[in-house]
């Protein structure tokens, strides 16, 4: 067996389907995308190669900045709101009762479907028969807003959403690092006359770093390519109050057809993206990883 | 090691080669399919892709059904093949076929700006020759000029819809108004619901095209269906007087609160909830919704009762008649240009555009784009209304986000938004859109 697997061409052979799985798939489209980028084309009629117009173009559209804005925005708050998710973790994972229960119901928002989820809040948002300004209104509040269509609130309606959708995916990620801590280690911290709360500060948080750096990661590479709630809830409106940098590529690319710009935007998230995950990446990095 | 390198390139440029070999095979028997349906003397087949699967559209799948099987009963040579899809999966397919030149003997179409991306890369066949011959004067005027570009007709309209403005019977009775005729008296009714705290005008200006027709109607009236049309087709100017003040007009039946509260945020599907739940008095919208009015045993009937239309009220002075509506046709059918069979699909398209016809209003609750007679036919007697109201259209005008080019229509909708939600002013409106227009020339 050992001889097998040092033989390099055995090696190859064995990694060649993934390889081409993985270069056709995903590696080869990305350089294709980088490429349509190039070029003026309504996804039809023959292709224009127009070199790096459409990039100087999309440095100058003040709407793509906006909306490069509002994903920015969402990447800060969903990575704010890690800390409220740890917390919730930390508590669920502690001996209360019912704690179960809480974790189930947590999860819930991971089994619906994004569609689901985006109607469900666009009936809670309704501003005269939803949910919340009904709320609003039984506590005296004469003209609740209307969420969705408040060009300085929408934005934060949807968040509000989005960071529901994702609490449970969170939690059970904290609550299963937690969960493999021995527990030899919190008994010794007991011992030593250690309160929760130092208990969970200084010795569990520091234990489950790398897995809180894991999440800062995808929080925010997931919140600069967010898409799918903006679109059914907003479309991106309104007038671009709720435009995100997804949202604003594929109405480029499917709605005015100018896939050349829709390509130039798309290839230019891939490389945003990029490089904050390599700066985070870098921020977070700490010397010596935590062993038990 | 290098040698190890030259094996795994090798086994590379192998596996890429198979992929290839793979991908050939699959067009290369897609080529010959063709071919064989093509030019096989005996039997023919025309393939045809539309967009009504049974489950959701079940009347206008078994019209087609019907269509289709007598058309093969009166062929025995010819053989129509179906593929069917719902809307969006549609659109998107037939954007990845026409990339690929594999387009559908016949498929379906809509009018103007989507038609055209497919008309400039040559994909649809030129429809002119059924236009004057078996065709001829079969069509309400203005429907398949539509789907007409640089004079020469790309497909031809199975749908006909104009925008009649929907309101409560019994809410207007409530209130003591009465049908308005003109603006000004429009204004009032509004006023004078808002004052009794009612909801005026049902209205999801998420979508934007809903909140355009409004534009659109309140630009007729005022300017005359012409101010509109030439500023889009560049003979004329955006920032023409009329279309500044139906601008003007837009944004005081906004500050009145004519409009459901948080319209901007809602969708149109909601907002029509409002209107089927009484909680708004009028609704403008399309007659595809006819249906929903008159036979959809989902609403009441005492609803369906109460709810009558009108045609849009004249301005005082202003250029448009009561008979102009803001309109236009629905899908249509196209021939593939690199069709093998094309003189069978032209011919297949033809009687289909006329069984249609026939079968499609009291069938389906479709108003066709070809002339109805109502005389002796079994239909709600709105439906006869509408068609009436049709025959004596002084103009349609089509709908203007139809009419420009989708990075033009982009604008228009986004300003339309803008003014509804007091973001621009109306002389900001019409400058960003003669802008944008003036750029495309």
């Amino acid at each position: 067996m050992n001889k097998v697997m040092s033989n390099k061409a055995v090696i190859a052979l064995y990694v060649l389907p993934a390889l081409i799985l993985i270069v056709g798939l995903i590696y080869g489209p990305m350089l294709l995308t980088g490429y349509y980028g190039l070029m003026e084309w309504n996804g039809m009629a023959s292709m224009t190669f127009v070199g790096i117009e459409n990039y100087i173009d999309l440095i100058q559209d003040p709407k793509f900045w906006e909306s490069a804005k509002h994903s920015f925005l969402l990447a800060f708050f969903s990575t704010l709101s890690l800390a409220g998710y740890l917390i919730v973790s930390l508590v669920l994972a502690g001996k209360i009762k019912g704690s179960d229960l809480f974790r189930k119901i947590y999860l819930i928002p991971m089994l619906l479907s994004s569609v689901a989820i985006a109607q469900l809040w666009i009936k809670i948002y309704d501003p005269n028969n939803g949910m919340l300004n009904s709320l609003l209104m039984s506590m005296g509040v004469e003209t609740p807003p209307s969420w969705l269509a408040d060009t300085n609130l929408v934005l934060y309606a949807i968040f509000v959403a989005i960071l529901w959708q994702y609490a449970g995916f969170y939690i059970i990620i904290y609550y299963a690092a937690l969960k493999g801590i021995p527990e030899s280690l919190v008994e010794a911290a007991k011992i030593d006359g250690a309160n929760p709360i130092q208990i969970a500060y200084k010795i569990k948080v520091p234990l489950i770093s790398g897995v809180i750096k894991v999440t800062v990661v995808l929080a925010i590479v997931g919140s600069l390519k967010y898409f799918d709630l903006i679109y059914v809830m907003t479309g991106g409106g309104p007038n671009g109050a709720s435009e995100v940098i997804a949202s604003y590529m594929y109405k480029k690319a499917f709605d005015t057809f100018d896939f050349g710009y829709g390509s130039a935007i798309a290839f230019f998230l891939l490389i945003i993206t990029l490089i904050v995950t390599w700066l985070t990446r870098k921020l977070t990095a700490t010397e010596d990883e935590v062993q038990y | 090691m290098i040698h190890a390198w030259k094996k795994l390139l090798l086994l590379i440029a192998f596996a890429t080669v198979l992929v290839l070999a793979a991908c050939g095979g699959d067009s290369d028997e897609a080529s010959s399919g063709n071919n064989e349906s093509g030019s096989d003397g005996e039997g023919k087949t025309i393939e045809f892709m539309h967009l009504w699967p049974e489950g959701s559209s079940k009347q206008h799948y078994e019209i087609v059904e019907g269509i289709i099987d007598e058309y093969e009963s009166n062929h025995s040579d010819v053989k129509v093949e179906v593929e069917i899809l719902s809307n969006e999966q549609y659109k998107e397919k037939l954007k990845v076929l026409s990339t690929s030149n594999e387009l559908p003997d016949v498929g379906m179409t809509w009018a103007a700006g989507f038609l055209e991306p497919y008309v400039s890369g040559n994909m649809f066949a030129s429809l002119d020759d059924l236009l004057e011959g078996p065709l001829k004067d079969k069509f309400v005027p203005g429907t398949a000029e539509a789907y007409a570009i640089d004079d020469t007709t790309y497909g031809l309209p199975l749908e006909l819809n104009i925008t009649p403005l929907f309101y409560n019977k019994a809410i207007f009775e409530e209130n003591g108004v009465e049908v308005p005729e003109t603006l000004e008296e429009f204004k009032q009714v509004v006023q004078t619901l808002v004052d009794n705290g009612v909801t005026p005008i049902a209205l999801g200006n998420k979508d934007r095209w809903t909140g355009s027709m409004w534009y659109m109607y309140l630009a007729d009236r005022i300017g005359g269906p012409q101010s509109l049309n030439d500023a889009i087709n560049r003979t004329g100017s955006f920032e023409d007087p009329s279309l500044v003040q139906a601008a003007e007009e837009l944004k005081s039946l906004v500050d009145m609160d004519a409009f459901l509260n948080g319209y901007n945020g809602l969708g149109n599907d909601e907002a029509k909830g409002y209107f089927i739940n009484e909680q708004a008095a009028m609704y403008l919208m399309g007659s595809w919704d006819l249906p929903e009015w008159t036979t959809n045993e989902d609403n009441p009937q005492e609803f369906r009762d109460s709810i009558g239309y009108m045609k849009f009220p004249v301005v005082e002075g202003g250029e448009g008649d009561k008979d102009s509506f803001v309109g236009g046709p629905g899908v249509g059918l196209f021939v593939a240009e690199n069709s093998d069979v094309k003189e069978e699909a032209k011919d297949f398209v033809s009687f289909f555009v006329e069984k249609w016809g026939e079968q499609s209003v009291e069938k389906a609750g479709v108003i066709p784009a070809t002339k109805v007679d109502t005389e002796g036919t079994d239909l709600p007697q709105m439906y006869v209304d509408v068609l009436n109201d049709l025959n004596q259209a002084s103009n349609i005008t089509l709908y203007a986000d139809v009419q420009m080019s989708a990075a033009v229509a982009e604008v228009h909708l986004d300003m339309i938004q803008a003014l509804f939600g007091d973001a621009v002013s109306p002389e900001e409106f019409v400058k960003e859109q003669e802008n944008a227009l003036a750029q495309e020339e």
